[in-house]
């Protein structure tokens, strides 16, 4: 037990009957199950003196079997102890449980979701509504009686409509204006993709606004509990579409720790490499398309020139250009082909030019420092309380960069910077990521030049399945083949919550498992979805000019957001 | 034109000119050629496919060198709709809507596994082909399909222009059908 738990445990049990506490460990995650009462305060305790400034997610869980149906489970991250914690609270059908968004605000979206999904019942949340599913759908998806495929046809589209405040106090007043309504989305040119933006004018500046998304609400999670693990990896790729590997990596990694296997130290470099050349793509992504949104075609049609050249290089590796599903659980499908790491080199070169001429592009642009500095700023506090991470937590001059904090693979061994920002505005978050694709690079060229040798998977019969010419060249390989893709991987029971630093920031993953071969439950944390929830708030008072500025710094990927 | 030359002599000439020039054609000829070689698409990306999108439109593919680089994202202006992503429940009335605003002649490109049939998303929130409720004339395939199968996509629909393919599953349609 860490020492960080050992004081939370203590502190627990003198405040409160330690009759209604339970401490566990799961997979070397700490957890607290507690009841429905004790929660409010429990969480004001863990958030006040221990400075879990971070509330990452919550996921529910449906133990249909259980006296107890439903399990809420809180992941909380302090940063400055650097430690993580959950925390579980067990409830029935009709008991509802004090909602967190007062303690944090980030919780808002994430009860919302949880009462879509499982209809529990979040007591004094002012919008408990659907967040992802239509609105005209009846029952709750992720309960284990529900199945995957009954699709519910939507016949109209929702109305505009407009969020209750948070709080008394949070409300603005209509009087003396003359309110225009604008709705904007799902089909805009500047919303990429599905989001729907539901505004009310005063002049030119945004009055009030509420958001509506679940256009792209293509059941993850579900379908992850009705394929076997290593089907599972595709459907990971179509989360955050602009960095396909990262999220292959991020699954692997929770699915390899629960089952307790560490993969060679190729495959960690490779999937390295994966990562940083996604992390480069997904920025040229956001920074592009912020650009052309706000009038600059140039710099999206010269970056994507680069996408393409990854493109290419992935597209050696293993034939797809997009999607890749690179990885499988042990390791890489497959040995990249010989000289690929040069290759990846001379892109690193190429790419380097092109972010400096990207550099002499916006950087001292004028049209572009006025359209992005000092536009949706937002403070290092409020961006924590509403669960920022990644770049947009960067650009507030907050250091967290989970290569650092929480080293994996071969991160500690790597020499790279965490490059801030100051005032958190949309010029930030585009230096912030201009340098970090500049680090990224300084990341695959140390590792491209010493690639590790050695196998690119482990070799567990009870994992990765055998190598082609063994399963039509001996007996031995055959009946490996055949039993593991009957029998299925089958992890032990447990569960744990895995992260990893991509593109956007957090990408974590909650998986539990009931040792058959499909996962119980896997939850995603989305690192737009908690970013996301702030835009209502970061745009009022904003001109509509700004408000597509603000959303394309936000770098709002649909597919991980609706999942 | 030689502007020294007396003005009779010239009239003679301008007809004999125009003569060698003409170009003798149907109307309905003369309307297609100009049809399919100047397509206004409506890219309607909503996932994967839609970054695909972008690469058939980036520097490498150009969607220029076929006439429908002209990008409409008012159904209004564009002839063409490109379904370029997963089209969910909660999207299928604004799909429907959008196909509907859009003015003939119009066509409809199902770009990808998930537009074409709802993929490998067999899931409660997932229209199962977006041919559930609007008429669509090309299936592409591919997850998401490569920029040379779209292209191909696009050319097989310049085809159909040029050739004036029946289209019974556009004229037999009716709106808010669930097939």
């Amino acid at each position: 037990m860490s020492p960080f738990f050992n004081a939370v445990k203590k502190n627990v049990l003198e405040q409160f009957p330690k009759e209604h506490f339970e401490f566990q460990e799961s997979c070397g995650d700490e957890v607290i199950l507690c009841e429905a009462k004790n929660l409010t305060a429990l969480l004001s305790m863990l958030k006040t003196k221990h400075k879990c400034n971070f509330l990452m997610n919550i996921s529910g869980i449906d133990f249909p079997e259980k006296q107890k149906r439903f399990e809420v489970c809180y992941e909380l991250f302090s940063s400055s102890m650097n430690s993580r914690v959950r925390v579980k609270v067990a409830v029935n059908e009709e008991e509802p449980i004090p909602t967190a968004q007062f303690i944090w605000k980030t919780a808002d979206w994430f009860e919302r979701e949880t009462y879509d999904m499982f209809g529990i019942q979040f007591s004094e949340h002012p919008n408990l509504r659907r967040l992802l599913t239509h609105h005209q759908f009846k029952g709750y998806p992720l309960r284990k009686d529900y199945p995957a495929d009954r699709v519910q046809h939507c016949t109209e589209a929702l109305p505009v409509h407009f969020d209750q405040p948070r709080t008394p106090e949070s409300a603005v007043s209509d009087e003396g204006k003359d309110l225009v309504p604008l709705n904007i989305g799902p089909s805009h040119p500047a919303t990429h993709g599905t989001l729907r933006i539901m505004a009310q004018l005063d002049g030119e500046r945004i009055h009030r606004s509420t958001v509506e998304l679940g256009y792209l609400h293509r059941c993850f999670e579900k379908m992850a509990e009705t394929h076997p693990y290593n089907q599972v990896i595709p459907y990971t790729d179509r989360l955050n579409y602009c960095s396909a590997p990262m999220n292959n990596v991020g699954y692997c990694k929770a699915v390899e720790r629960l089952l307790g296997v560490e993969i060679p130290l190729k495959a960690q470099a490779l999937r390295m490499i994966l990562c940083e050349l996604s992390r480069i793509i997904d920025h040229i992504i956001c920074i592009g398309a912020n650009a052309v949104d706000l009038g600059a075609l140039t710099g999206f049609f010269h970056l994507f020139t680069y996408r393409e050249k990854v493109y290419t290089l992935f597209e050696k590796l293993c034939g797809a250009r997009l999607t890749v599903s690179l990885t499988r659980i042990g390791g890489m499908a497959q040995e990249p082909p010989p000289d690929w790491t040069g290759q990846v080199l001379q892109f690193c070169d190429e790419m380097s030019q092109g972010i400096s001429e990207l550099e002499s592009l916006l950087n001292q642009n004028k049209i572009w420092i006025n359209r992005t500095q000092g536009i949706g700023a937002i403070s290092a506090e409020s961006a924590i309380e509403w669960g920022y991470t990644g770049p947009c937590l960067r650009a507030c001059g907050v250091n967290l960069d989970l290569r650092k904090a929480e080293p994996y693979y071969l991160y500690n061994e790597m020499d790279f910077d965490v490059p801030l920002g100051t005032t958190g505005d949309v010029y930030d978050r585009y230096l912030v990521r201009v340098a970090e694709m500049k680090q990224s690079i300084k990341i695959i060229r140390q590792l491209a030049k010493n690639l590790p040798s050695g196998d690119y998977t482990i070799r567990d019969k009870d994992i990765v399945l055998p190598e082609k010419k063994d399963v039509y060249g001996n007996i031995e390989g055959l009946m490996n083949h055949f039993m593991l893709v009957m029998k299925g991987l089958r992890p032990p029971k447990g569960e744990l919550y895995d992260k990893t630093e991509a593109a956007n920031g957090e990408l974590g993953f909650y998986l539990i498992s009931d040792a058959s071969p499909m996962p119980y439950r896997l939850k995603v944390r989305a690192p737009c979805f908690a970013i996301y929830q702030s835009f209502s708030e970061q745009i009022q008072g904003a001109y509509v000019a700004d408000v597509i500025s603000i959303l394309g710094s936000m770098n709002v990927i649909a597919g991980e957001l609706d999942r | 034109m030689n502007s020294s030359q007396p003005s009779s002599h010239n009239q003679s000439k301008l007809v004999d000119e125009s003569r060698s020039y003409a170009l003798t054609t149907r109307i309905s000829k003369i309307a297609s050629w100009g049809k399919r070689n100047s397509l206004w698409p409506m890219p309607y990306g909503t996932a994967c496919c839609g970054i695909e999108i972008m690469s058939v439109m980036g520097p490498r593919y150009d969607l220029a060198r076929f006439g429908a680089e002209v990008v409409r994202f008012s159904p209004r202006q564009a002839d063409l709709l490109i379904v370029a992503g997963t089209i969910t429940e909660k999207m299928a009335p604004i799909i429907l809507r959008i196909y509907q605003q859009m003015l003939e002649p119009k066509f409809v490109i199902a770009m990808g596994a998930c537009a074409s049939s709802g993929g490998f998303y067999r899931a409660y929130h997932v229209l199962q082909g977006v041919d559930k409720i609007i008429p669509v004339d090309v299936y592409v395939p591919g997850c998401p399909p490569t920029p040379e199968a779209v292209l191909d996509g696009l050319m097989v629909v310049q085809k159909m222009i040029k050739d004036d393919t029946k289209r019974p599953w556009k004229d037999h349609w009716e709106p808010g059908v669930w097939k």
